[in-house]
């Protein structure tokens, strides 16, 4: 279970706050969305959970199944089972992604102070995983993300997601850049990976992702705050009308 | 203000005492000599030199470096299967070095070859160097050719069956070592030249190589990890029709490296890539210097220069190609980069076209940076521990440089030596 209680948190550089209080609760085991406007702290509160430099947080606390998250390294914080699928996926040239995704594997069984796969069970589970997502041996090879086109580095993300087997995954704009084949292929991914102990914090800014992925409770995030929490109605409420009603209504 | 820079090493050069040798090779030696007296020795002011301080280098007597235990790092290139000649401070040791036959070549020291007539060492020793006087005089190989006391004489006619591994060990804290080797790959030819090991407290080495039409060198060193030797490398090569020459090096440590390569290519459809990997912690400078000329068609050549720097480390690289006239569809390469890891280090770049025919590819780039941020927390973000991340990109960083050595085995040992020294200076 993942609480955020309070949360306030200002850029480093300047005086800029951007989050403003945030409370929110994420039970184990289910699927919240956070949906919102343009620049109403929505991938801010992703960076800052996961542990981005380049933020401070003055108030407020984040915790992950008893564990407070914001003094922990980023490291740390994905040992402990959280993960954030990036809106921007990272190209790193010289590493290659089965190199990539080992190092992270087994550096987070050694963080829990468990042994390391080996080599054959790992290449076993990487290319069954992979073959759900329709990654290809060609793209386990090649540098991490690069050269990926938009979809490509999206299910990477997922495929990084089934192998960490996090407990609290982050999805910042997941559809940003998707077609509609490319979308689905990603949301079955992330639906393969839904479980009991699992929890999904999807952040998007359209409803459409949340057709595919569907949420237990919609957040609407503006201004730095959660203004209205409801069930799924909420998103095609959204949808319908844009945030002006809500927001409106809420301000 | 020729006559003011030969005046500044002129006594130096003056009071030089040539090795005794035989007929052909005490010529040679005087021969240098005369060149290297004509050119002065280098300083600061010439613009080969603007970079990088000859005076250690240059001066009468080495400084003296402290000698260096490897801990429990195996000895380079041990798994591979190679013919040893192991010189310690310049001098050949015979009980360590295995029987030069094994390695189906001809094979000599150039203090056996002094005195007896081999026509084609005539024909090679100072002759390459000589050639590479121009336009860019580089006095002290000429100085090398006058004093090497000793070096291998190579001669190959088919594909060599192992690779000579020349190994160089360091036991005396002041010693002075010139070494001067030439080789000379007939038409078709193969063969692998391995170094490794600091040398001496300064070492000098100029290799010359002969690669005939269709002749491929392969070259890979390491030069040892003695934090206050100082190292001084020339390679000179000429290249034929349809051949190959590729050298890697990498360097970790030592305060003074200088590894300068110049190469023609004289005949069409050849190939030469100089590559090179330098990682450095505080009191290290390590300067690649580099002329390639194209005077044939269609040949391809390719720099990689690859520098990872850290607490005041200094890298320099000058890079040059040349394409005179008539040498259409040439493709030549360039990259020179460095990886600073604090504020305190610095890279010096001057890479430098000159073309001459009108229709050719030829591109060139260098850059400095830090470790990219981005990439850092993104591997953290994925539970990478920081020092991990951090050697994972200065692994990536620099592999663009070891993707040039063709051997795998080979490869993989430089590696292990990179991941070594990756893990020692940021684990």
């Amino acid at each position: 279970m993942l609480t955020i209680n309070n949360l306030h948190v200002k850029l480093e550089e300047e005086d800029k706050v951007i989050l403003k209080g945030v409370n929110l609760t994420v039970e184990t085991g289910k699927v919240h969305a956070i949906m919102g406007p343009n620049g109403s702290g929505k991938s801010t509160l992703s960076y800052v959970l996961s542990g981005r430099e380049g933020y401070q947080v003055t108030a407020g606390e984040a915790i992950l199944d008893g564990q407070s998250l914001l003094e922990m390294e980023p490291e740390e914080r994905a040992a402990a089972g959280l993960f954030l699928a990036f809106q921007y996926p990272v190209e790193i040239p010289g590493v290659g992604n089965m190199t990539f995704l080992r190092t992270a594997v087994n550096a987070q069984r050694k963080a829990r102070g468990q042994d390391e796969m080996s080599s054959a069970e790992f290449l076993k589970v990487v290319r069954e995983k992979a073959k759900a997502l329709k990654i290809d041996a060609e793209m386990l090879k090649r540098p991490v993300n690069v050269g990926f086109s938009g979809g490509e580095k999206k299910r990477n993300e997922i495929l990084q997601m089934a192998m960490l087997e996090p407990k609290m995954c982050i999805l910042d704009e997941t559809d940003s850049g998707l077609d509609v084949d490319a979308m689905k292929l990603v949301a079955d991914g992330v639906n393969a990976l839904r479980s009991e102990g699992r929890s999904f914090l999807v952040i998007t800014h359209y409803q459409r992702l949340l057709d595919h992925i569907a949420p237990d409770v919609v957040h609407i995030m503006a201004d730095g705050r959660i203004v209205k929490t409801g069930g799924p109605e909420l998103a095609l409420e959204v949808e319908q009308n844009g945030y002006a009603d809500i927001l409106a209504e809420v301000l | 203000m020729a006559q003011a820079k030969a005046k500044g090493g002129a006594e130096r050069l003056a009071a030089v005492a040539l090795p005794a040798s035989g007929a052909w090779l005490a010529a040679a030696r005087g021969a240098a000599l005369a060149r290297a007296q004509e050119m002065g020795l280098p300083t600061r002011r010439d613009e080969y030199w603007r970079y990088t301080d000859p005076t250690t280098l240059t001066a009468a007597t080495a400084p003296a470096a402290a000698l260096f235990a490897a801990g429990d790092e195996p000895a380079a290139f041990a798994a591979i299967d190679r013919v040893t000649l192991v010189f310690t401070d310049g001098v050949f040791d015979a009980a360590a070095s295995d029987d030069p036959a094994a390695a189906g070549v001809e094979l000599t020291r150039l203090a056996l070859a002094g005195q007896a007539d081999i026509h084609w060492a005539r024909e090679l020793y100072g002759v390459l160097e000589a050639r590479g006087q121009n336009p860019v005089p580089r006095p002290l190989a000429a100085l090398n050719g006058a004093l090497a006391t000793d070096g291998v004489v190579i001669r190959v006619t088919g594909k060599a069956a192992k690779p000579v591994s020349l190994v160089y060990r360091h036991a005396a804290t002041t010693s002075d070592a010139v070494l001067h080797h030439i080789i000379r790959l007939e038409p078709g030819a193969d063969l692998t030249l391995l170094e490794s090991g600091p040398g001496a407290a300064r070492f000098s080495t100029v290799t010359e190589v002969d690669v005939a039409d269709g002749a491929s060198f392969h070259h890979i060193r390491t030069q040892g990890r003695d934090h206050e030797r100082r190292t001084l490398t020339h390679i000179f090569a000429r290249i034929g029709a349809q051949a190959r020459f590729k050298s890697f090096t990498l360097t970790a440590n030592g305060v003074l490296t200088r590894n300068e390569v110049v190469m023609e290519l004289l005949g069409d459809d050849s190939v030469a890539h100089v590559a090179g990997a330098a990682m450095g912690d505080g009191g290290f400078h390590h300067d690649d210097t580099v002329f390639i000329t194209h005077a044939a068609e269609r040949c391809e050549s390719r720099q990689v220069f690859k520098k990872v720097l850290k607490g005041g480390a200094v890298g320099v690289f000058q890079g040059k190609i040349l394409v005179k006239q008539g040498a259409q569809k040439t493709d030549g390469y360039q990259i020179s980069q460095s990886l600073l890891l604090d504020d305190d280090s610095q890279f010096l770049a001057k890479p430098e076209l000159e073309i001459y025919a009108d229709d050719v590819k030829c591109s060139h780039g260098s850059t400095s940076g830090a470790i990219d941020e981005t990439a850092l927390f993104y591997l953290r973000s994925r539970g990478v521990p920081e020092r991990l991340a951090q050697a994972l990109l200065v692994q990536a960083f620099l592999a663009q440089a070891i993707e040039e050595i063709e051997d795998e085995a080979i490869a993989e040992d430089i590696r292990g030596r990179l991941e070594g020294w990756l893990a020692r200076r940021m684990g």
